[in-house]
């Protein structure tokens, strides 16, 4: 038994991981822009199927690159025609317009690639078990973690060490002054857009690897990434990566001893933070409030 | 108004326009699903389009134009033309079901109401079309109850019940991997159907549950419950998911490697998952319930190059069920002479389909006292590509549905018939 | 709402509700979209109660609307309880739920409190679709249906006759709407949209602000819950799907589409957005798209809805 739990919290650790990743793509958004994008699992869809699409072009590395890029360059169509003209106002409607906009994602992907699931062919020699005892650690998980893990390093390495990361991190703290300052506060918007997008196609395209593709990917897989943030704590990228894991971690355990209740588990870990600590683990005090 | 205003009007104007224009590109699209012609017998579809199961509703749908243009083609119902008015129920929501099953009957009038892939839906819909007297065949809704403790005498059902499908495959099961099953089941009814069916059937042949966990629905990652199977060592892991749940659960355990360990199979299988699947997962024993490649059995292939034709694929289950669903509606008018509901019912009690729309090796009917069609049920195992790249199945065994289907007293339905 | 001008609109408006079964199959429709407009309007008007009058966004509605859905079709169902009791029955269980929830949540604001409310939400969605036994899971609770009210001197056959369930619904709306009318034009009415306009002055006036948002909050579940009964009783059926975040964020739709500042905006909403998808949907398989369409329009073009619109267009 120990070791169905152990196994267990390695691999929620893995799936903890992929979630982290939706997440943080849309913490990125939420934190600069306020604006809570229902449409993320849209574009996490969208990019898995721009990948199916590209792989007998590319190959799977091809379309590994490309396939978030493009996504990427959407969000970035996106932003500057829809989203732009609501920065500053009432987030009701930021979250009205992305909530229709997650409508429309999913009507056109079952319009343009059909609604029956597709297959995903992932390269061969990633999904076979490295160990015989560790079955579960497939070389596709290891993938996974390992391209998680670049992006997120990725992405802390853009916000310490270069200077659009730093005016993100200073417009998330105070806007106004970072527009005085002389920053184009409306680039940089659209630069934050385009990098939360770009990692919602990432892991759109690593969950094609591992979940059947159908247009209805994008909806099923949103819910973790607010809780994911709300646990970790609004206005903190770390605090979401470790929310993330956490749920990750907890639906794995849960599914041990209470297998109908490893979605629930989740929800109840949101109430629980919600009640000790309601800015969520690493959150900061009156932030957005 | 300024010149401010004034520009901002026509902009705004400008783009409105376009945005309506794009809508009203949309209901005029190639997807019009209404017309009507003054003396048309209706039939009324209400099934998914959009959600989880809009491929299956897809695939019925494309079944039932097909049965819809042959029956014109044949002279339609009692000399009237047959038309099809689509409604899409979505994947879920019974009330948006409902409503559309309202508006079919009471507004556009249908003559018969076919739907619905989700068995909850199926059966609020039942409700309705019992309420309001009109025929309902269900194509592919599985629930056992609509054919059994929620039967009533105009509602009939073309796809098997759980316990059927049950019956047909335990047997493969034993025989083939042994007694110790561990059970990964949905958490629905149909899930739980399935896998009290199973038990039971298994059972009588000395199977035996070593474990099995319910699993939520729209899961998305099944390896903590497949981390335990492998550790109760069974020998067989029975999948009772279905659709995009089964795809994920099989995908995973490939990739696992469970497949080299324990054997992988489970009950009730579709094309359709298959499709999705990548090529080293599509393997295991399961039932299906209808397949396309019958060698040998006449018709099949005809059905098989007719609707290869419209839609550029070979047909599912699902497109059997919905071709089937038609041909029943226009079936019991011609037999009963008349459109009236309960005539009709009771001119489809043990009413048998004619070859060309039973398309299988066994006689298939409707039993009477319980409306349920009583068929074939396809036991094989699935295969990355046969005698054709869709050829993902291989039949071992076709069970004739009459030898697994238990008596009407089992099934728990008690008819009752309306008194004038 | 200035006096006269808003008499006569809610004149106009009880005249159409009144006689909407006979000119709704005129226009194409039939009594039963008429009913299910009325509501949605309800649960509309409702979440306008805290959205539109006290300022605050909360995208978990559909929460309440389904637990006024399952605890009538529950009563109905294993206590074999009548229509009104089963709809009072929802409406305390939503209610308490209310109490407990707002409780908890009142301190946030804006995007937190939206995002919370999304998350509570979906705990309620999960327990209805987990607790099999009790709830019938993702089947839904199936089985019973609304009877007919027995009155003493006479009985209102709401199960067999479309019509008679229309006008029990309309008299039901009539009464709820009332109250919540009432409501708004009384002092605590008149703190809410002083909260709503300035939030900081009115603390610095001395108004208990979270006290009154939390009440705000409960009065408008409660009234959800309602609909939320009402769209269970029309059905004859509930399941999880009556408390998902898609329903929620239709809602909020509506109030912004009917116009979110006035009385009955949600209303012109409701029966617009209802009546529009039941259209498309007829017609196209992808209406999914001219709803999330409408959702961007509504946005960019019409954020003070139609009835904003017009009361623009009159100043103009």
């Amino acid at each position: 038994m120990t070791q169905v739990v152990l196994f267990n919290v390695f691999n929620g650790l893995i799936v903890g991981a992929f979630y982290a990743l939706m997440a943080l793509g849309l913490s990125l958004i939420l934190n600069l822009s306020g604006v809570i994008n229902f449409a993320h699992g849209g574009f996490l869809a969208l990019g898995a199927y721009l990948a199916f699409t590209l792989i007998p072009y590319v190959g799977f590395w091809g379309a590994l690159i490309v396939a978030p890029l493009l996504t990427a360059a959407l969000g970035l169509v996106i932003e500057r025609v829809l989203i732009r003209p609501l920065y500053g106002g009432d987030p009701l409607y930021g979250l009205l317009l992305t909530f229709g906009l997650a409508y429309i994602f999913e009507d056109m992907t079952r319009l343009i690639w059909g609604a029956q699931s597709l297959p995903f062919q992932v390269p061969a020699w990633l999904t076979t078990s490295l160990s015989s005892q560790f079955f579960f650690v497939t070389g596709y998980r290891v993938f996974m973690i390992a391209i998680v893990v670049a992006a997120v390093g990725g992405l802390f390495a853009v916000l310490n060490y270069t200077r659009l990361g730093m005016r993100i991190r200073a417009g998330t703290r105070d806007l106004d002054t970072v527009s005085t300052l002389g920053v184009n506060v409306r680039v940089l918007r659209s630069l934050n857009f385009g990098i939360g997008i770009y990692m919602a196609g990432l892991a759109g395209v690593l969950a094609a690897g591992l979940l059947g593709l159908s247009p209805t990917l994008g909806a099923s897989l949103i819910m973790p990434s607010f809780v994911a943030i709300i646990v970790g704590g609004l206005g903190s990228l770390l605090g979401t990566l470790l929310g993330g894991l956490l749920i990750g971690v907890a639906s794995g355990l849960a599914a041990v001893y209470f297998p109908s209740a490893s979605e629930a588990v989740i929800y109840v870990m949101m109430g629980l933070v919600l009640l000790v600590r309601p800015r969520g683990l690493l959150g900061e005090e009156g932030r957005l409030h | 108004m300024t010149q401010a205003n004034s520009r901002a009007g026509m902009d705004r104007r400008g783009i409105i326009t376009s945005g309506l224009v794009l809508a009203a590109a949309q209901i005029a699209s190639p997807f019009v699903i209404r017309a009507r012609a003054a003396d048309a017998v209706r039939i009324g579809l209400d099934n998914p389009l959009t959600g989880t199961y809009a491929a299956n509703g897809k695939h019925e749908l494309e079944g039932c134009q097909l049965a819809l243009d042959e029956i014109n083609a044949k002279g339609g119902i009692l000399e009237r033309p047959a038309e099809l008015v689509v409604e899409d129920s979505t994947s879920g929501d019974a009330g948006a079901a409902v409503q559309k099953a309202r508006k079919l009957i009471e507004s556009d009038k249908v003559d018969f109401l076919l739907g619905n892939v989700n068995s909850a839906l199926a059966l609020a819909m039942a409700q309705v079309s019992n309420e309001k007297g009109v025929l309902h065949i269900v194509p592919g809704g599985h629930t056992d109850a609509i054919t059994g403790s929620s039967c009533h005498w105009n509602v009939f059902r073309v796809c098997n019940t759980t316990q059927m499908e049950a019956n047909a495959v335990a047997g493969a099961l034993i025989k083939e991997y042994g007694k110790k099953f561990y059970y990964i089941t949905p958490d629905y009814a149909f899930g739980h159907t399935l896998e009290t069916g199973l038990i039971k059937a298994a059972g009588a042949l000395g199977g035996e549950k070593v474990g099995g966990d319910l699993v939520p629905l729209a899961s998305v990652d099944f390896s903590s419950y497949l981390i335990k199977a492998q550790a109760a060592n069974p020998d067989v892991i029975i999948f009772l998911t279905q659709g995009d749940d089964m795809l994920n659960a099989l995908k995973q355990a490939v990739q696992f490697g469970l497949q080299n360990k324990v054997h992988l199979a489970g009950a009730q299988q579709e094309m359709e998952p298959l499709e999705g699947l990548p090529s080293e997962a599509r393997i295991g024993t399961w039932v299906m319930e209808w397949y396309w490649n019958q060698p040998g059995v006449p018709h099949v292939a005809d059905f098989v190059e007719a609707i290869k034709k419209r839609t550029g694929r070979v047909p599912t289950a699902r497109h059997w069920f919905g071709y089937v669903s038609t041909w029943t509606c226009a079936h019991a008018a011609n037999t009963a002479k008349s459109l009236k509901a309960a005539e009709m019912a009771k001119s489809l009690q043990d009413f048998h389909l004619p070859p060309e729309v039973a398309l299988g090796p066994n006689p298939a009917f409707y039993r009477a006292g319980q409306n349920q069609l009583i068929a074939s049920l396809f036991v094989g195992d699935a295969q990355a590509g046969g005698s054709a790249p869709d050829d993902l199945f291989k039949v071992t065994k076709v069970v004739n549905g009459a030898d697994v289907a238990g008596t009407v007293e089992e099934s728990g339905c008690k008819m009752i018939w309306p008194t004038t | 709402m200035n006096g006269l001008r808003g008499h006569r609109l809610s004149v106009a408006v009880g005249i159409l509700l009144l006689f909407m079964p006979f000119w709704m199959g005129a226009i194409g429709g039939y009594t039963e979209l008429a009913t299910r407009i009325l509501v949605m309007a309800l649960a509309a008007m409702s979440l306008n109660f805290l959205l539109g009058f006290t300022g605050v966004l909360s995208f978990g509605h559909a929460a309440y609307f389904g637990l006024g859905a399952y605890g009538a079709a529950m009563a109905i169902k294993y206590l074999g309880a009548g229509t009104l009791p089963a709809i009072a029955l929802g409406m305390l269980v939503a209610t308490l739920a209310a109490m407990i929830i707002g409780g908890l949540i009142v301190r946030r604001r804006g995007v937190y409190f939206a995002m919370v409310t999304i998350a509570f939400g979906q705990v309620f969605y999960f327990l209805a679709f987990r607790w099999n036994s009790l709830t019938g899971g993702d089947d839904g609770l199936t089985g019973w249906h609304r009877a007919p009210i027995d009155f003493g001197f006479a009985t209102l056959d709401i199960f067999g006759s479309d019509k008679a369930f229309y006008y029990f619904v309309l008299a039901i709306f009539g009464v709820s709407v009332g109250a919540m009318a009432l409501l708004l034009a009384s002092p605590f009415g008149r703190t809410l949209v002083a909260i709503r306009e300035n939030e900081r002055r009115a603390r610095f006036l001395g108004v208990p602000i979270e006290f009154h948002i939390w009440l705000s909050f409960v009065i408008s579940c409660l009234f959800v819950s309602v609909a939320g009964a009402l769209y269970a009783l029309l059905n004859n059926f509930t399941d999880p799907r009556a408390l998902r975040f898609d329903l929620s964020g239709n809602l909020v739709i509506m109030a912004v589409l009917g116009g979110m500042r006035s009385f009955w905006g949600p209303l012109i909403g409701a029966a617009i957005f209802v009546a529009l998808q039941d259209f498309v949907s007829s017609r196209t398989e992808n209406w999914m798209s001219v709803i999330g369409l409408v959702f961007v329009l509504v946005v960019r073009f019409f954020p003070r809805g139609v009835l904003g619109m017009l009361r623009n267009a009159a100043k103009a």
